[in-house]
């Protein structure tokens, strides 16, 4: 018999509500260039990205600390599927240590020829010095920076 | 093995339902899914809809089956009217935690017989990783794009650096799999393959390859759970719960790399730590002798790895040359997902379900052509979120 199908798509809305703490490190980043994490008091760990909290002591963060701008690779990945609202492969992203953090924080890589996944890998691999870099006009938002290779 | 470690009642497993798994099920609505999957269910289970006392529906984001709160469109086929009625979603991990849900209204008294079903249409969402990238922190992490595929990635090349782990290794986890799945008729993805197929696939997000995914399966699952009491007093044929337990972990994946991290993104600590919990419950004591089966949820090839050292199945980094040497095929000494698993098969609302459905019908010895011989003892895990939701169980003859 013949079956039937109703195409349907979902299209809505949001505006989500940084926060206080996540407000004033993404005005650092747009206005200074600049990356802060927040220190728990209890630990003296760095939070970054920062939070007002400490998942770990549950005590809140007491204070500002510049981090990065250098740091090193703690993990990536290199897409070369497309995917619906993502951006166009290939692009390279994972989690950066910034120095002076204690937490990674994720970003693109960006200035890595990725044409062939194996040699890209091993230069992404694992505690490979990388350096932030920041777009030219900057929003606040976490598109406004991403990692290249220290040595490039 | 049967007996109780502890001096509380059991909760037993006596109903199975499950689908035949498919890219697409276009001759079935969504309530027609569940309702398929509850009339095998009942059938075996030798009950009427009447004895059942209270239903735990099994349903992860509402998203990726199009249809807000689909539980409201599953009441019905579940028989739900006039009865307690509660549903589930820890992502992933949902069918496990459903089962462990039914389980606890019967442990604390609450019902005698309960019923947990669900079910999925993945392949009717256009597109399940943008559905999944919405899980992610919309201030720190969803600009990036983060699926369910690329952040088991970035664990596989953690992975990899920490233990040693090639792509032809995780290539001989989709061959073990797929034959597997090719004995299972329930199975989605059922054709078998070679190391050199999969490392052939096109590459999806470095190192995991097309054939180191799960697919997109259709499909539906139910269980019917009692207390020993009832099961007893009718004589009922029962597989039982012995051990049970859950475990979180923090959001950020960031938080497990770097300084002084307590769990590292390549393993699954929080896993572990669950199946600490559940083994205490069911006394095992040397999960390497005792068990004899396991079904793990491991949706990408690398992360059947950590799984199987979470289980404490073998020492954590070993588990890639044990299964080369094919200690968890079928025939091995503790085979691991002989269904095919999450691998060959994932409709996301009952996949975790189904790792205890799996392990019931082992230790039941109803697995049919996929049965491992002489299992009496097997593990259930599911996993949700990033590494967030995980819940393991003990099933025994």
């Amino acid at each position: 018999m013949e079956l039937l199908k109703r195409r349907e798509a979902w299209n809505i809305t949001y505006n989500h509500a940084l926060g206080e703490t996540a407000s004033w490190f993404y005005v650092q980043i747009r206005d200074h260039a600049k990356i802060y994490g927040r220190r728990c008091g209890e630990t003296g760990r760095v939070l970054v990205p920062p939070r007002a909290f400490s998942d770990q002591t549950l005590e809140p963060t007491t204070e500002w600390v510049e981090v990065g701008p250098g740091g090193c690779i703690e993990t990536f990945t290199m897409v070369y599927e497309p995917f619906q609202g993502l951006p166009d492969p290939p692009y390279a992203f994972g989690y950066v240590l910034l120095d002076g953090a204690d937490t990674a924080i994720g970003g693109f890589f960006k200035g890595i020829d990725l044409a062939d996944p194996a040699k890209a890998a091993k230069q992404m691999a694992l505690k490979t010095r990388v350096v932030t870099k920041f777009a030219e006009v900057r929003t606040g938002d976490v598109l406004d920076f991403w990692f290249e290779l220290e040595a490039n | 093995m049967s007996q109780s470690r502890t001096n509380q009642p059991r909760v037993g497993i006596i109903g199975i339902g499950q689908s035949a798994f498919k890219p697409k099920r276009d001759d079935a609505s969504y309530p027609d899914l569940v309702r398929e999957a509850v009339v095998l269910a009942m059938a075996g289970s030798q009950l009427e809809f009447d004895d059942i006392d209270a239903i735990v529906y099994s349903l992860s984001p509402d998203a990726m089956v199009g249809i807000g709160n689909a539980e409201r469109l599953g009441v019905d086929a579940v028989g739900g009217r006039n009865k307690r009625f509660l549903r589930i979603n820890t992502g992933g991990a949902t069918g496990i935690s459903s089962v462990a849900a039914a389980y606890y209204h019967i442990a604390s008294g609450a019902s005698d017989v309960v019923m947990t079903a669900g079910a999925d249409k993945v392949g009717e969402c256009g597109d399940s990783q943008t559905v999944l990238n919405k899980i992610w922190d919309p201030i720190y992490e969803r600009p990036l794009p983060l699926g369910t595929i690329t952040m088991l990635a970035m664990s596989a090349v953690r992975y990899a650096e920490k233990y040693g782990m090639s792509q032809e290794d995780m290539a001989a986890v989709v061959v073990k799999n797929r034959y597997h799945a090719s004995l299972n008729a329930n199975a989605h993805l059922r054709k078998t393959t070679t190391v050199e197929e999969v490392m052939a696939s096109r590459m999806i997000s470095w190192p995991i390859k097309l054939m180191d995914c799960c697919p997109q399966s259709s499909g539906g699952g139910a269980m019917i759970l009692a207390s020993e009491k009832y099961i007893k007093d009718r004589n009922l044929d029962a597989v039982w719960i012995t051990g049970l337990g859950h475990c979180s972990e923090s959001y950020y994946i960031g938080d497990r790399m770097g300084n002084d991290f307590l769990a590292d993104h390549a393993d699954a600590f929080a896993l572990s730590r669950s199946f600490e919990r559940t083994y205490k419950m069911a006394g095992i004591t040397d999960p390497q002798k005792q068990i004899h089966v396991a079904e793990l949820y491991a949706p990408f090839s690398n992360t059947e790895f950590h799984s199987i050292e979470a289980a404490g199945l073998a020492k954590i980094g070993t588990s890639v040359a044990q299964l080369k040497e094919g200690r968890y095929t079928i025939g091995g000494e503790i085979p691991v997902n002989p269904s095919g698993g999450t691998l060959c098969t994932n409709a996301i609302a009952v996949t975790a379900m189904i790792r205890v459905a799996e392990v019931a019908l082992q230790v039941w010895g109803k697995a049919g052509t996929h049965q491992v011989k002489g299992a009496r003892v097997g593990v259930a895990s599911g996993n949700g979120g990033d590494h967030q939701f995980f819940g393991t169980m003990v099933i025994e003859a």
